[in-house]
């Protein structure tokens, strides 16, 4: 069976979850050069309602292009976590911005602040989607460095490169501190039931 | 000879729909902002002016598609994007470029229904109202992509048989395609696959424009070039006048489908994927059609002698290739997000050979491959 | 009428099935013969000339000139116009229509395309009802009149269509009637010429429907009645608005200038090569 890794961005509208996951994805795929398929949803509220992105990852063609039992987690509000950490894999992982959740419901999870990094180190709240996708780099193989600051610097806007290398830096940064983190070892016999 | 340049891109389904369109020469855009297909919209608003096209906002989706129609009379390849409401209100002027035989392509990206209904999620309802939606008995072209690659593709083909057949083509593509990222490779060349409509080539006074051909397609002059000639909504003699004859309005009818009916060959697009030895097949299309691509993958897994037929052409039905895979399979799954609209054609042309179940999702989400294995199970 | 012969000829369709739909005494007749002097005057090729309409006794009109003609569905016709002129705006491109047509299920493209200002000339004859399907009440026809649909009496306010044009945006309007046909040819002619959307609303009659139910008379009575009161604008000017009170204006009511679609359109066109916006 080829390779597939299956992840989820989540928060609220505003947070710049659909961005993040464009980014991602063109990390994924142009830069490091896999399969990817990126889906999302959202409400009709611009800002305020749940949003979700979702990146599908292989080295060969996608099929079903949402993601099914999920390899990554992404949760910047405390209800995208409760609503979705039940989709992880048992040896997925969770990704918080510990800014909002603060009940963390799976023993395997990186609690990083994306958005007081943002808003304190930073000086611009918007930036904490960056954030979190240098914690993503540096915190699983769904893609390298290199691709994703490449990836950022496509997608910005012109004049804000640094702001976004910069909060790219601090996610990475924030990430490495958590590296040596490990988790309990996943009970093998629950993998792969029933996909 | 230039050099063929590949370009990786990640797009949007609308936008490859935007890029397909411009490399299949669409220099017209008319349409009225709708969820979810405004992103055709948006980005043709910002590259048609760039090569002296033109991109207008209309009042309503009745001007949208009547403006696109005006264009291509004109001599402009021509093309409007709208979902299920605005498909509604377009079916008024889709029947004139049907009976006035003018080349236009108009997307629909199916959103949940009838009337309001779901403006952000995913549907594939709108398959009939492709089919049968304006009045008057018509045959119609649709095509339904389910890969951004395939957007891309899909909207050359479109641009392609509306101006060899003179017919409207529908572009059927549900949200979740619509709105999904894939990474395509574009190259920069000119696809020498582009087709332009066929003009006259008599002299003006020997022009007769809706005279029969073999192909059943007559050639078509450009408003401004020289052949002055009548286009009307009322049922036409050769010459294009009304008339009320039954000895004119026959074969006028007649051909309109014959011109369709006897190219079917050159009209149906699809995959089978391990459908030579299945003994379960699953006929899909759009969106769907990956759920059952990775359905069929995780049953040959299991021992489960399973295949696909993909629709890429809905309209004309593909007959032929779902016959072939009814003969074969000893069950047929057809699922789709909708209450049974492709599975009614599907149990029309089985004769007894297979056993017809369908998969009916309408919640506006996607029907999963564990959905289709579930069903596979449950009734093989 | 040597003179009448050759227009005859040079514009109607020999190949087309005659006799024309139109009543006998019906003022489209009249409105077809100014069109096409108007036309003949402004020295157009016909082949640079596209006459559209949309449904009903005015949308039939296009079938019997020697232009490229486009008879759409009911109320679109400025729809297909809009296409038509902006993929090529070297055509002429002439609209008529009918007052329901117009200003009834065609009442939202109308106000559009005059706001947006394409350049189109839309000539709107206008008899107060629905000829066509039998004289049914349009948003024309005025309050207290009868209709096959308003058989007690009309209890709707009418549109007043070329206050409606002048309101919505449209750089030219004139008002005609059928029974002063030159001033007509006249108000046509200047309408061809002006660049951006301009509107000649006719006051026309139908006997056969309107006029009898309402016992109008023949057409010539019903004639009489447009000359007996209209009023030119220049003479409307030195009037009392007691005088003005059962009367309507003649001649041009609007006449200015603004840029035209295609022509900013153009200036879109070069932001999006790059040059810089003013």
């Amino acid at each position: 069976m080829s390779f597939r890794y299956d992840i989820r961005l989540s928060g609220s509208g505003g947070q710049g979850i659909i961005l993040m996951g464009i980014i991602l994805a063109e990390a994924i795929g142009i830069y490091d050069g896999k399969f990817v398929a990126q889906t999302q949803s959202y409400g009709p509220e611009a800002r305020g309602g749940s949003s979700k992105a979702e990146v599908v990852v292989s080295d060969t063609e996608i099929d079903y292009p949402k993601a099914m039992q999920l390899d990554l987690l992404v949760a910047m509000t405390q209800k995208s976590c409760d609503d979705y950490y039940m989709d992880l894999k048992p040896d997925g992982i969770l990704i918080v911005d510990s800014t909002f959740v603060r009940q963390i419901p799976v023993p395997r999870a990186y609690q990083i602040p994306f958005t007081r990094i943002a808003r304190e180190n930073l000086k611009r709240e918007m930036v904490a989607n960056i954030v979190g996708l240098g914690a993503i780099a540096r915190l699983t193989p769904a893609v390298s460095p290199k691709a994703i600051e490449t990836a950022v610097l496509a997608r910005v806007p012109k004049g804000t490169e640094k702001l976004n290398r910069d909060a790219l830096q601090a996610g990475m940064k924030a990430a490495q501190k958590l590296k040596g983190l490990t988790f309990p070892e996943a009970p093998s016999e629950l993998e792969d039931e029933d996909t | 000879m230039k050099k063929k340049v590949l370009k990786e891109l990640l797009l949007q389904g609308n936008e490859a729909v935007v890029e397909g369109a411009l490399r299949a020469g669409c220099l017209f855009f008319a349409g009225y902002p709708i969820t979810p297909a405004t992103e055709i919209s948006e980005q043709l608003s910002v590259r048609l002016p760039r090569v002296d096209g033109t991109f207008i906002q209309m009042e309503d989706e009745i001007a949208s598609l009547g403006a696109v129609i005006g264009a291509s009379l004109a001599g402009v390849k021509s093309m409007t994007a709208t979902s299920g409401p605005g498909f509604s209100l377009m079916q008024e002027n889709l029947g004139f470029a049907i009976i006035a035989e003018v080349p236009c392509v108009i997307v629909n990206a199916m959103r949940g229904g009838p009337s309001t209904g779901l403006p952000t999620s995913p549907s594939q309802s709108d398959v009939m109202q492709a089919r049968w939606g304006t009045h008057g008995d018509h045959p119609i072209i649709t095509l339904c992509p389910s890969t951004v690659r395939e957007c891309f593709d899909l909207t050359i083909k479109a641009f392609n048989y509306s101006e060899k057949y003179r017919i409207p083509v529908i572009l059927l593509i549900d949200e979740v395609v619509a709105h999904m990222r894939e990474k395509i490779a574009i190259s920069d060349e000119e696809d020498p696959g582009i087709f332009n409509r066929v003009k006259p080539t008599v002299p003006p006074e020997w022009y007769i424009p809706y005279e029969d051909t073999p192909q059943g397609v007559p050639p078509m002059a450009n408003f401004g070039e020289g052949y002055r000639y009548h286009v009307t909504g009322l049922t036409h003699d050769v010459r294009g006048f009304p008339t009320s004859r039954p000895d004119e309005i026959d074969p006028f009818i007649r051909r309109l489908f014959r011109k369709i009916s006897q190219n079917f060959s050159d009209l149906q697009i699809g995959e089978s994927f391990m459908t030579d030895d299945a003994d379960v097949a699953i006929i899909a299309y759009g969106c769907v059609a990956r759920s059952a691509k990775r359905a069929v993958a995780d049953c040959r897994e299991r021992g489960i002698k399973a295949g696909m037929l993909k629709l890429n052409t809905i309209w004309p039905f593909m007959r032929s290739q779902v016959e072939k895979v009814l003969r074969q399979a000893k069950v047929v799954i057809v699922p789709e997000m909708n209450m049974g609209q492709i599975s009614r054609e599907v149990k029309r042309v089985n004769k007894g050979e297979a056993k017809v179940f369908t998969i009916n999702r309408v919640d506006g989400s996607i029907i999963t491959p564990q959905e289709i294995i579930n069903r596979i199970k449950e009734v093989f | 009428m040597a003179e009448v012969t050759k227009l005859i000829h040079n514009y109607l369709r020999h190949d087309k099935k005659f006799p024309h739909v139109w009543c006998p005494g019906c003022g489209i007749g009249i409105m077809l013969g100014a069109l096409i002097r108007a036309i003949d005057h402004t020295g157009y090729d016909k082949d640079e000339i596209v006459l559209v309409s949309g449904i009903g006794c005015t949308g039939r009109l296009p079938v019997y000139v020697d232009f490229n003609t486009l008879h759409t569905t009911h109320g679109r016709a400025l729809t297909f116009a809009t296409g038509v002129k902006l993929a090529k705006p070297g055509l002429k491109v002439i609209v008529v229509m009918g007052d329901g047509d117009a200003v009834a299920i065609g009442g939202n493209h109308f106000i559009h395309a005059a706001r947006r200002n394409i350049d189109l000339t839309a000539i709107i004859v206008n008899n107060s009802v629905y000829g066509m399907t039998g004289g049914q009440y349009s948003p024309t026809t005025p309050y207290g009149m009868r209709s096959t649909t308003t058989v007690y009496s009309n209890v709707e306010h009418s549109f007043n269509i070329s206050e409606l044009a002048v309101t919505a945006g449209a750089v030219f309007v004139g008002r005609g009637t059928v029974y002063h046909a030159k001033l007509l040819e006249g108000l046509m002619e200047k309408a061809f010429h002006k660049v951006g959307f301009s509107v000649v609303e006719i006051i026309s009659h139908c006997h056969t429907q309107f006029g009898r139910l309402n016992r109008m008379g023949s057409a010539v009575e019903m004639m009489q009645w447009q000359r007996d009161h209209a009023v030119t604008v220049e003479k409307a000017a030195q009037m009392k608005e007691a005088q003005l009170k059962d009367k309507f204006k003649i001649g041009i009511l609007v006449d200015r200038e603004l840029p035209a679609y295609q022509d900013e359109y153009e200036k879109v066109r070069s932001w999006s090569k790059g040059v810089e916006k003013k």
